[in-house]
């Protein structure tokens, strides 16, 4: 499904380049469920942008879905993330004042295709992460997993086969950051390809894959042998006050 | 991302920030409605200029006495005094398309009725001043041509100095004094309204036959002024060159030589008013006009702060498939609903304005579609013009900086 050939990215800041990723190839085959790896500086965001259609290659390829990312113009890569990527930041980057309904709809509203049944549809991606109740909710008014679970709804809604994660659980404490792997986790079992960052190895090791950046480079490229469950560590914590009320 | 979704979603935005956006609004607000009430005042005047001259009749010509040059010094029109009454039969008897010469004397005097008594301008006519100067009769009579012939010692008294001298009582068939002399009021002009003409209020004034004020009165040899009535407007042209070539006869101005007098024709003075009221409104609108831009300039300062404050929501949409373009237009319709509403508010405040104004001072105020068009379209460009600089800073944003921009 993604296949990544010799790719590199060359920043250049005033007189000084800065090579973030040097000639990494790598595939990933759909329904899979990958962890990024790697210490900062080590070319892991930069890969994750450039996977993600919202950075440009200096040079290498970059095919998804048998076509040819690299060269694309603005609107054609846009197009892409609108379709078939579905991006979640460490930030949440939620709009601010915008209420969860809204967020979700945001996505559907530069889909040039299907204009029906948008509320219905954003309705039932916040159900998938279940907060549909809080749907008329702004982000100030949600805790941060909530806001995390409102950025995957919006990454949801118009349905795309590969979903990310940049450091999606970096602001989150354990028992949350545990609810939204495990949103991942049942996104990857209904069939999605699942990538994430992190540098977190408890986090990673939800993952089936992990790949581990540094310097540029893809120095290592493992599947994980004993998979953690988000249900089954959940289970085993302490039953805490429950967030949701700490909020509102 | 279609146009009703870009307004909806520019509307939330602006949304978001009421009290800057209704500010920035007020700009332009302020822009078009001083656009609206400059225009609405300088087409008003030139209606009026244009009433009055066509009140006068536009069938009329002026004759001036020249202007003196001595040394190569040009005095100005009318520095020397040479039009006599002799001229004006001249040009009667000498010019087939004239049908009345009308020539006129005036100075200033005291009239006095029993204890009252008032300062006011003495016109010396003849009968046909009536229909050259588009004066109509209240009551009584005008004097008629054996009475101008035999300086008679009679007044038609315009209806301003009558209430003056009379308060409300009928003023014809009363005796005056102008400068002494005993004066007769045969007639009663009709009210033509305060400052309606040119050179003093046409209904504060008393006209004698003119051989009366010439000769009984102020001992003039000269005329002010010959008004001639032209058979139509058709022939004010030739109208004009025959009065030219009697007076340069009468005068014995020897040919090439340059006239010593001045025609002009009502035509001549519609262009003239039309060109001075055009260059008020021009420049009374032009400083409206100014307002307009720095409501402009507001705009783009507030679209630019808008920009760089929502970057990272900028680069939020874009990471979920805004293009370019569709950020572009978020941004462009924001500015442009900006100074649509303020356009819209604005036309009605200057519309309030402009009739507040007209009740308080009384002038004529003339709001035309043209103006209110204009204004609005020009709010409308301003939009387009301040809105697009920072709508393309905004979707010229790289995607991966806008999201880390804190």
């Amino acid at each position: 499904m993604i296949k990544i050939e010799h790719l590199s990215k060359t920043y250049h800041l005033g007189d000084i380049s800065v090579r973030a990723l040097k000639s990494a190839s790598i595939e990933i085959g759909a329904g899979e469920f990958v962890a990024i790896m790697g210490p900062s500086g080590s070319g892991k965001s930069t890969f994750m942008n450039i996977v993600g259609c919202l950075d440009k290659p200096t040079t290498g390829s970059y095919t998804l879905d048998d076509i040819e990312v690299a060269g694309m113009s603005d609107d054609a890569l846009a197009m892409v993330r609108n379709q078939k990527l579905g991006f979640v930041f460490q930030t949440f980057n939620l709009i601010p004042r915008q209420p969860a309904l809204k967020q979700v709809m945001l996505p559907m509203m530069y889909d040039a295709h299907t204009k029906t049944d948008m509320t219905e549809r954003a309705i039932t991606a916040l159900q998938r992460v279940g907060l549909a109740e809080r749907m008329h909710h702004k982000p100030n008014e949600l805790s941060g997993g909530q806001q995390q679970r409102v950025a995957i709804a919006r990454a949801l809604v118009n349905n795309p086969r590969i979903i990310l994660g940049d450091e999606p659980t970096g602001n989150l404490d354990t028992r949350t950051s545990e609810e939204i792997m495990q949103i991942f986790q049942e996104l990857h079992e209904e069939g999605k390809t699942v990538i994430i960052v992190t540098h977190e190895e408890d986090i990673a090791k939800h993952a089936q894959r992990i790949v581990r950046f540094k310097d540029g480079h893809i120095v290592s490229d493992v599947q994980v042998k004993d998979r953690t469950s988000a249900v089954a560590v959940l289970a085993s914590l302490p039953i805490e006050e429950d967030e949701e009320e700490e909020t509102v | 991302m279609n146009l009703l979704e870009s307004v909806y979603v520019a509307l939330e935005g602006l949304k978001a920030n009421k009290l800057r956006a209704s500010l920035t609004m007020l700009g332009i607000i302020i822009g078009v409605g001083s656009v609206i009430a400059m225009l609405a005042i300088g087409q008003g005047m030139r209606k009026k200029m244009m009433t009055q001259i066509e009140s006068m009749g536009t069938n009329v010509l002026m004759v001036f006495s020249g202007s003196t040059s001595r040394g190569g010094v040009m005095g100005g029109m009318g520095s020397r005094q040479n039009l006599t009454l002799d001229d004006a039969d001249a040009i009667l008897k000498g010019c087939p398309s004239i049908i009345n010469a009308v020539p006129e004397a005036s100075r200033n005097a005291q009239v006095k009725y029993g204890n009252k008594n008032t300062n006011t301008s003495i016109l010396g006519s003849v009968p046909a001043f009536l229909s050259v100067r588009n004066f109509k009769l209240a009551d009584g009579r005008v004097f008629n041509e054996r009475e101008v012939k035999a300086m008679q010692k009679v007044a038609v008294i315009g209806p301003t100095t009558a209430t003056n001298l009379f308060g409300t009582s009928n003023p014809v068939g009363k005796i005056i004094s102008i400068k002494g002399s005993k004066f007769k009021i045969i007639g009663l002009l009709v009210a033509k309204g305060a400052s309606s003409g040119f050179g003093g209020d046409p209904d504060d004034q008393v006209v004698v036959p003119v051989t009366t004020a010439m000769r009984r009165l102020f001992g003039l040899r000269y005329v002010r002024s010959i008004n001639l009535e032209a058979k139509s407007m058709d022939v004010m042209d030739v109208a004009t060159d025959e009065i030219k070539k009697v007076l340069r006869k009468t005068h014995k101005i020897a040919d090439g030589a340059d006239d010593d007098f001045t025609v002009r024709n009502q035509a001549e003075a519609m262009t003239m008013a039309s060109d001075i009221s055009g260059m008020i409104t021009a420049f009374l609108g032009g400083i409206a006009a100014i307002s307009l831009l720095v409501g402009g300039i507001g705009i783009m300062n507030i679209m630019l702060v808008s920009v760089t404050e929502r970057t990272r929501e900028i680069g939020i949409r874009m990471s979920v498939g805004a293009r370019r373009h569709d950020i572009q237009t978020q941004f462009l319709v924001e500015a442009l609903v900006i100074s649509f509403v303020g356009g819209i508010m604005g036309i009605l405040l200057g519309v309030l304005i402009a009739w507040i104004m007209g009740q308080a001072t009384g002038w004529t105020i003339a709001i035309t579609p043209f103006s209110v068009i204009l204004s609005f379209g020009f709010s409308a460009l301003i939009g387009i013009v301040f809105g697009i600089y920072p709508a393309l800073k905004a979707s010229r944003l790289d995607p991966i900086d806008a999201l880390r921009y804190e």
